[in-house]
């Protein structure tokens, strides 16, 4: 049969349309071989367009289209579906990128023109070597694997527990809760954090159809989407999870009377012992022992008093990595962020001065589970008369991270309320714009002007000590235009977010897509913004780019749906770009098997050919380019379609 | 040398990293010399050196192949290694065969990397600019 080409040219409103002439693309393309039909229109996504397809399949009698439109990664699934609609098989459509890869990229308007006829020409020239490609479908496994249990990864997993999906909850550290678990309030309703979130998780640890390994790392992930298969790494606490009570007489028994060491989940501001939980709410009510700081480990030498105080001896010096194994459909990612170091910018003296704190070191001050009991003190246990709160520390700042962290101003603003509500003292605001851009939030910068909190619009240049404790700050007043001295008692500086340092590890072994900076990579900023670029992994979080916690719920919810649309579809399409291989021409010189990096190739001694299992192939096509014979042939990625392809974008 | 020489370039790129450099270049409207034709393949562990004989044979002056950053970005472990093994030969097979082996290029950008993306498709077009046309029997009608 003929080979019957309909070739559809998007306007995209203006976004092709504005640089590139489509009528005369139209009218080149359809005097190419075998096109049958060319139009154009203004939506050719939208319902009217796809209608356009399906009618002209009929009409016509097509066989073959090309859509010159946005990416294959945006709206090749809309429009195979179409030509799916029209009778024909899916991927008999080729598309072609005539905006991301012309329209935008291209300055000069005739240019654009000439390069759209050149790539819809190889979209037409490769289209006519376009074979039906056969899929299946085969069953998902209906659990989740959600790696990181602060507010977005506990979200999700509630949501998927609740409509009786099984989850396993993985946290790297020794609690969940995450950062929110550190916070005293939340803006700006100013809530107390905890009320919010430990119900939260001890809902977690109470859903019979949630696992949750504290301490924990996601080793390994096999498999594909729908069947994953996870390995987990389970780091010793050396308190058992199965015998321990929670009573927490370890810690009152331990050698040390007195806590010693830089509490971590204080920020550095409190100190715990050996053995400890982050806070007496902590979920898994179960604590961790530091073999960094702990006598036992360090001479094997002490005298065990933590043990001797257990009840259920639920302490065991001899625990040792443990790896488990889980079968999961799909994946969300919750990994979240850290804040910024600020010693990183010497001006402001962090790690220098004493009572130069961070924001994140405010929030445990202020929590009245945290080490100072809620109490704002200065270095010498002191009240402070008055306070500055600098923004943008590590954000909006080329040498550091060009981006807004989006939630600081907002930290600021009840940084500033607390303080004033707690100890009466002057609070300065040194902002660069405030940003108040959520439900409430314009109210609550307001409410908190009114209440007396200074605003400067001032770049601060550094801080130095003066006399009495006291810090000064010099900076300009932006709107001055002139510098400035200020004297206070108390900095916070109001750090931004970063990824974490190891964002490249945990990116790998997720097989996930990151952006220069580390985080998470969204399939589509718009359409798909839970969504990564691998099947069947979704992000959620701060670990996508900083949000707030409405924000960080709202993605978690959201992933939570994505995830569960996948796993109780129940079923995948299999991998449509995999191999065949030729019998008649497969000469058995096993080229293919040694390039093969999923074993999907055997080879047949009786026959001394190549054969392939295509429930292994994941479509990567290097078996095709290194067969001698030309018996691999890749589906959608013929050396034929390649051929015609290159060819059609050089010439006629 | 013809002044109006507008070199013909293709670039294969990856599906996972480079084709997603190039789509972020699209969004953030970079713009790039309209010379670099994209070509995708899953992975260029799927490029076929004949792909780059045959763009040269039919008007190329130019490729580019790009794909994901070594040693494992690879979306199937080491394509982007299997690719380069045949880079290496390839280049010398072309110098062996009078093409200037600085004719292809071989690039490892990144899905976020649409500013390395850019540049390295400026830098080329203007490097094959200043080579000039390819000539060639390879060319099919040369001599």
């Amino acid at each position: 049969m003929e080979n019957r080409i309909g070739v559809y040219i998007c306007h995209c409103g203006t976004n092709i349309a504005g640089k590139v002439d489509v009528e005369k693309v139209r009218e080149y393309a359809s005097h190419l071989k075998n096109v049958v039909i060319a139009r154009t229109y203004m939506f050719m996504c939208s319902e009217p367009g796809q209608e356009m397809i399906i009618k002209d399949i009929k009409e016509y009698g097509l066989n073959r289209i090309v859509v010159a439109a946005c990416t294959e990664t945006l709206h090749g699934h809309t429009f195979r579906e179409a030509a799916k609609k029209g009778g024909l098989n899916p991927y008999l459509v080729q598309m072609v990128s005539i905006r991301e890869f012309d329209s935008w990229v291209t300055e000069n308007k005739e240019e654009a023109t000439e390069k759209a006829k050149s790539l819809i020409r190889a979209g037409v020239y490769r289209v006519n070597y376009h074979r039906p490609v056969e899929t299946t479908t085969y069953p998902v496994n209906s659990n989740v694997l959600i790696v990181g249990a602060g507010i977005a990864g506990i979200t999700a997993a509630l949501v998927l527990a609740d409509a009786g999906k099984h989850v396993y909850l993985v946290e790297r550290q020794g609690f969940i809760g995450g950062n929110m678990a550190k916070f005293d309030k939340t803006f700006p309703t100013l809530d107390c954090a905890s009320c919010i979130l430990t119900p939260k998780m001890s809902a977690v640890k109470n859903n019979p159809n949630i696992t949750l390994y504290t301490y924990s790392d996601v080793e390994k992930i096999d498999g594909f989407v729908g069947n994953f298969d996870v390995t987990i790494n389970r780091r010793p606490r050396y308190v058992r999870e199965d015998l321990c009570i929670g009573c927490l007489s370890c810690i009152e028994n331990c050698v040390y009377k007195e806590p010693k060491f830089i509490s971590e989940f204080d920020e550095g501001i409190g100190k715990r012992k050996p053995v400890y939980v982050s806070f007496p709410q902590a979920i898994p009510l179960v604590p961790v022992i530091d073999p960094e700081t702990c006598i036992q480990f360090r001479t094997g030498k002490c005298v065990q008093t933590c043990l001797k105080g257990c009840p259920t001896k639920a302490i065991d010096f001899s625990m040792k990595e443990e790896k488990v194994n889980v079968k999961v459909g799909a994946i969300i990612a919750a990994t979240g962020f850290k804040v910024f170091d600020a010693s990183r910018d010497s001006k402001y003296g962090y790690g220098k001065l004493p009572n130069v704190f961070t924001t994140i070191q405010m929030e445990r001050m202020l929590n009245s589970a945290g080490p100072t009991g809620g109490e704002i003190r200065l270095q010498d246990g002191s009240v402070p008369k008055e306070v500055a709160i600098i923004n943008c520390v590590g954000s909006r700042n080329e040498n550091f991270n060009a981006y807004c962290s989006r939630v600081c101003c907002m930290i600021g603003l009840k940084h500033a309320h607390m303080i004033k509500d707690r100890i009466g003292a002057d609070v300065t605001i040194f902002y660069t714009d405030i940003r108040a851009n959520g439900k409430g939030y314009e109210e609550f910068y307001r409410k908190i002007m009114l209440e007396g909190v200074n605003f400067v619009r001032g770049e601060v240049a550094s801080i130095i000590p003066s006399e009495n404790n006291r810090l000064t700050i010099i900076f300009e007043d932006t709107l001055l235009s002139r510098v400035r001295k200020k004297e206070v008692d108390m900095v916070i500086l109001n750090v931004g977010l970063e990824p974490h340092d190891d964002w490249e590890d945990v990116r790998k072994v997720l097989n996930l897509t990151c952006t220069k900076e580390g985080w998470l990579m969204e399939k589509h900023p718009k359409l798909a913004p839970v969504t990564s670029l691998s099947d069947g992994r979704f992000i959620a979080g701060a670990a996508q780019f900083p949000k707030d916690i409405p924000d960080t719920v709202a993605q978690a919810e959201a992933a939570a749906a994505e995830a569960m649309s996948l796993v109780d579809r129940g079923v995948v399409e299999s991998e449509p770009n995999v191999i065949s291989i030729d019998e008649n021409k497969c000469s058995g010189c096993k080229m293919c098997i040694s390039v093969c990096p999923f074993n999907a190739i055997t080879y047949n001694e009786e026959k001394n050919i190549a054969e392939v299992n295509i429930g292994l192939c994941k479509g990567c096509g290097a078996c095709n380019a290194v067969c001698p014979s030309g018996a691999i042939s890749q589906n959608n990625y013929t050396d034929d379609e390649l051929f015609a392809e290159i060819m059609g974008v050089l010439r006629e | 040398m013809n002044d109006n020489f507008e070199p013909k370039i293709v670039a294969i790129f990856c599906y996972w990293c480079t084709t997603q450099a190039a789509e972020l270049a699209g969004t953030s409207r970079m713009t790039y010399a309209p010379n670099v034709k994209i070509v995708k393949t899953m992975c260029t562990g799927r490029v076929d050196p004949q792909f780059i004989l045959w763009a040269f044979r039919n008007g190329a002056d130019g490729v580019i192949v790009s794909g994901c950053h070594p040693p494992s970005d690879c979306h199937y472990e080491d394509g982007n290694f299997k690719w380069f093994r045949k880079y290496v030969l390839l280049s010398k097979t072309l110098e062996q065969a009078g093409i200037d082996p600085k004719r292809l290029r071989q690039e490892w950008i990144s899905a976020s990397e649409a500013d390395k993306l850019k540049k390295v498709i400026t830098e080329f077009t203007e490097e094959i600019r200043a080579l000039g046309p390819l000539k060639h029997p390879i060319r099919e009608g040369g001599d």
